[in-house]
């Protein structure tokens, strides 16, 4: 069944043709990951979905419900939340009011406390440092952060923008199993990756992007098998 | 100017380098007419004048840098080195006399004037440098030694010297509260007809050196004990203590004066203000230079709606006005922050400046004149009246700021801790990540605009009545500048900070009527060394404090460089 539907999708940077006619779905239960190089618009696609910048032209719809015209804070509400590039966490809050944050589009204490307990047992760590203030976590810890707080507004679709950046490999394992795990567990991801490797292996299928438009797309293991994919993204 | 190592090279250098600075500072202080301008200001009658003071404060200030930073050397090193700190003080204090008695200085420094050369020489002509040397050779040997002395000394000294410096500075307004009865009494003990007396200021000095002994020695008994009561018991205590509080600021203009009251009406409005622009800029993070227009838009409406004069849209009570300007200035704050929904960072300050000089030229222009009154302002604004009671002065009009500063304190206090306050937070922290979290910041910015904004309203409209009259001129972009001042001061983001930061940059200036031609030299020197030595404020938030102290906790990473953090990874 499909969950996020994304047609034709235009935006442009002023005079720049940053998307040029985007199609992909997501499934539900699915991981979906978009690969390609630096500017090939992947970010932009992520952006436009979560209403952060607006398309020209183009239809979003989760369900069946249009998000195209809704701006980001009701988007959100509506279930799609964006774990924003480079790990943007608040950070001289600490780690409980992070959180806390995350769950500001929802109202009902009990639901918000029980979350926190959940997002404790899989981030064990965020549970041993919550008191302190986020800024002095260390990388991974702060994307770990990053992703539980998105995942305090009980999204539908999880949105992931480059998770491993700038994580030391060992870090980038764990936190591609942390996003295994989160989709276990029921949340669809979309992921942005220019770890094509890691990302392909997660994943169920996967969009090859270049220059604004989608190159190819398949399931993971044909990508994976693909001989070009194979020399662009994945070092021959 | 970290201490390099600790060689005896390093340690001359520290001792010259510090010197010089805060001789450089006296002689500035000199120069720029301050010295002489507090002359006449006696701390302790017949013994020491402001002027003094100030000077001696220059090589105390140089003794205790050299002491701090040969901390780990030998006491009487220290001593020693902070002697010829205070001494360098006063050779550059002397040379500034032997210089400007041969030199005409007065072409270009129009204060270097033979009095104050009298001064620096304590009347004595050439012959009184050797002396200034060796007084400020003296303050600097004392600066050194208060360093080493051990806390339980040095706070009631500390505390005992800074009683008596205050009373003897303020000593005409301390003088003006103890008139009658047994305060007439006080005042004839302590004061003689020139100022603080000798024995006065002895006595003031043994009583707070004795309160803070006693405090250190019985504060942790007296909490553990309030700790240790019932808690029908401690809300009893609660409630004694809240109408103690209450029953002082009932009797505190009686007892405080026609001035004095009246420079606090002055801190209420502007705590009203930084209460309001703190929540645009402590809580919400948009920077704000335009403020004073929604203090102007306050004080218009209730002049508007009340005046007697040919102006009057209505008559109306007071009472039923001060909620129509609220409501009107916060209306005013959302259209304000409409246009600059999308503007960040420095950008923001520009175009919130240019918002508050379009208010200030639109009530002064002749366009609107036949409605605004232009440069001629609102006159013949009633003062409120209350079951009776009329809001006649200063003295009166002192129940209206305390209440209303503690009302919209409240209200900002709950505001911060509601839904609204963290959207504010999070705005604050990263305006992007507060909109991918699902936060309207749309919404949230312009109520940001527009609370602020009413609460400068309320101060506007208390400022109305206050003058009776309302003039273009009172409106004027150093307001914006200085509430904005008042709360870096007294810590961003802070609400009792607020109320420190206006009486540090509001009140002082107004009861030092000799500095007031110096305030904004004050004001500035005051900043520059709040933000180097307290970034935080005065009274800091918990956050602030996290951010800019501890650095054993704080993160080399703080959280805007997020993003370059990606470079010094694989610690995890």
């Amino acid at each position: 069944m499909t969950l996020l539907d994304v047609e034709n999708l235009h935006v442009y940077y002023g005079q720049i043709h940053a998307l040029k006619g985007i199609t992909l779905h997501v499934d539900q239960g699915e991981i979906v990951t978009l690969i390609g190089a630096n500017g090939a618009g992947k970010s932009t696609t992520l952006k436009t979905i979560s209403g952060l910048l607006r398309p020209r032209e183009g239809r979003i719809t989760l369900s069946g419900l249009d998000l195209a015209a809704l701006p980001a804070h009701e988007v959100v509400a509506k279930g799609v939340v964006q774990v924003p590039e480079g790990r943007r966490i608040f950070g001289q809050l600490t780690v409980h009011e992070n959180l806390s944050m995350g769950a500001y589009t929802r109202t009902e204490r009990d639901g918000i406390d029980g979350d926190l307990e959940r997002i404790f047992t899989l981030f064990p760590r965020l549970k041993e440092r919550r008191a302190q203030v986020a800024g002095t976590l260390s990388g991974g810890e702060q994307q770990m952060l990053a992703i539980g707080r998105a995942l305090m507004s009980q999204p539908k679709v999880l949105l992931l923008d480059e998770p491993s950046m700038g994580l030391a490999p060992v870090l980038v394992e764990q936190i591609f199993e942390t996003i295994t795990g989160i989709n276990q567990l029921g949340t669809t991801v979309l992921l942005v990756e220019q770890n094509a490797f890691m990302a392909l292996q997660i994943a169920r299928r996967g969009y090859v992007l270049q220059t604004g438009e989608i190159a190819l797309s398949g399931s993971a293991k044909e990508l994976q098998a693909n001989a070009e994919v194979r020399k662009a993204y994945l070092g021959g | 100017m970290e201490p390099t190592a600790k060689t005896a090279r390093g340690l001359w250098r520290s001792v010259v380098q510090t010197g010089a600075l805060w001789g450089a500072g006296a002689i500035f202080l000199a120069l720029v007419g301050l010295v002489e301008a507090v002359s006449h200001r006696q701390i302790v009658a017949g013994v020491l004048s402001l002027a003094y003071a100030l000077l001696l404060l220059a090589g105390l200030g140089a003794g205790i840098q050299v002491s701090r930073r040969w901390a780990g050397t030998a006491a009487w090193q220290r001593i020693v080195g902070g002697a010829l700190a205070g001494a360098l003080v006063g050779v550059a204090v002397g040379l500034l006399v032997v210089v400007g008695r041969s030199v005409n200085l007065r072409i270009m420094l129009i204060n270097a004037s033979p009095a104050l050369y009298e001064i620096l020489s304590f009347g004595l002509g050439v012959g009184g440098v050797p002396l200034m040397v060796l007084a400020q050779t003296g303050a600097g040997a004392i600066g050194a030694a208060t360093p080493l002395l051990p806390p339980v000394f040095r706070r009631p000294v500390m505390a005992g010297l800074g009683t008596a410096f205050v009373i003897g500075l303020f000593q005409d307004l301390v003088q003006l509260m103890l008139q009658s009865g047994v305060r007439a009494s006080l005042r004839s003990l302590l004061f003689t007809g020139d100022g603080l007396a000798l024995h006065g200021a002895v006595l003031l000095f043994v009583f707070a050196a004795g309160v803070n002994v006693l405090r250190a020695r019985y504060r942790a008994p007296a909490s553990r004990w309030a700790v240790g009561l019932s808690p029908q018991r401690r809300q009893v205590l609660r409630w004694i203590t809240l109408g103690a509080v209450f029953a002082a600021i009932l009797i505190l203009p009686w007892v405080a004066g026609l001035f004095i009251s009246q420079v606090l009406v002055l801190v209420g409005l502007y705590t009203l203000m930084g209460l309001g622009l703190n929540l645009e800029v402590g809580f919400a993070g948009l920077l704000d230079l335009g403020f004073v227009a929604f203090f102007a838009i306050g004080a218009y409406t209730v002049g508007l709606l009340t005046t007697t004069g040919p102006l009057a849209v209505a008559h109306l009570a007071w009472w039923t006005v001060v909620p129509i300007a609220t409501v009107v200035s916060l209306i005013a704050g959302v259209f304000f922050g409409l246009p600059i929904l999308r503007i960040r960072g420095d950008y923001l300050a520009i175009a919130t400046l240019g918002f508050g000089e379009i208010i200030r030229l639109l009530v002064l222009s002749d366009f609107l004149r036949p409605w605004l009154g232009g440069s001629q302002g609102v006159l013949g604004i009633p003062k409120p009246v209350l079951v009776g009671l009329e809001f006649r002065g200063p003295q009166q009009l002192i129940y209206l700021t305390v209440a209303a500063s503690a009302l919209v304190a409240f209200v900002a206090a709950r505001l911060r801790d509601s839904r609204l306050g963290r959207a504010w937070m999070a705005v604050r922290e990263d305006e992007d990540v507060a909109e991918a979290l699902g936060i309207n910041t749309v919404n949230v910015k312009l109520l940001a605009y527009g609370i602020g904004g009413a609460f400068a309203g309320v101060s506007g409209a208390i400022f109305a009545v206050m003058l009776g009259s309302v003039f273009p001129h009172s409106f004027n972009v150093l307001i914006s500048i200085n509430v904005l001042a008042l709360i870096i001061v007294g810590g961003m983001g802070s609400l009792p900070g607020v109320m420190v930061g206006s009486l540090a940059l509001v009140g002082l200036p107004e009861l030092l009527r000799e500095f007031s031609d110096f305030r904004f030299l004050v004001y500035g020197a005051v900043l520059i060394v709040m933000m180097q030595l307290r970034p935080e404020g005065l009274w800091p938030t918990a956050v602030a404090r996290r951010e800019l102290h501890d650095e054993a906790q704080a993160p080399a990473v703080p959280g805007h460089a997020v993003e370059l953090a990606g470079a010094k990874e694989g610690d995890g």
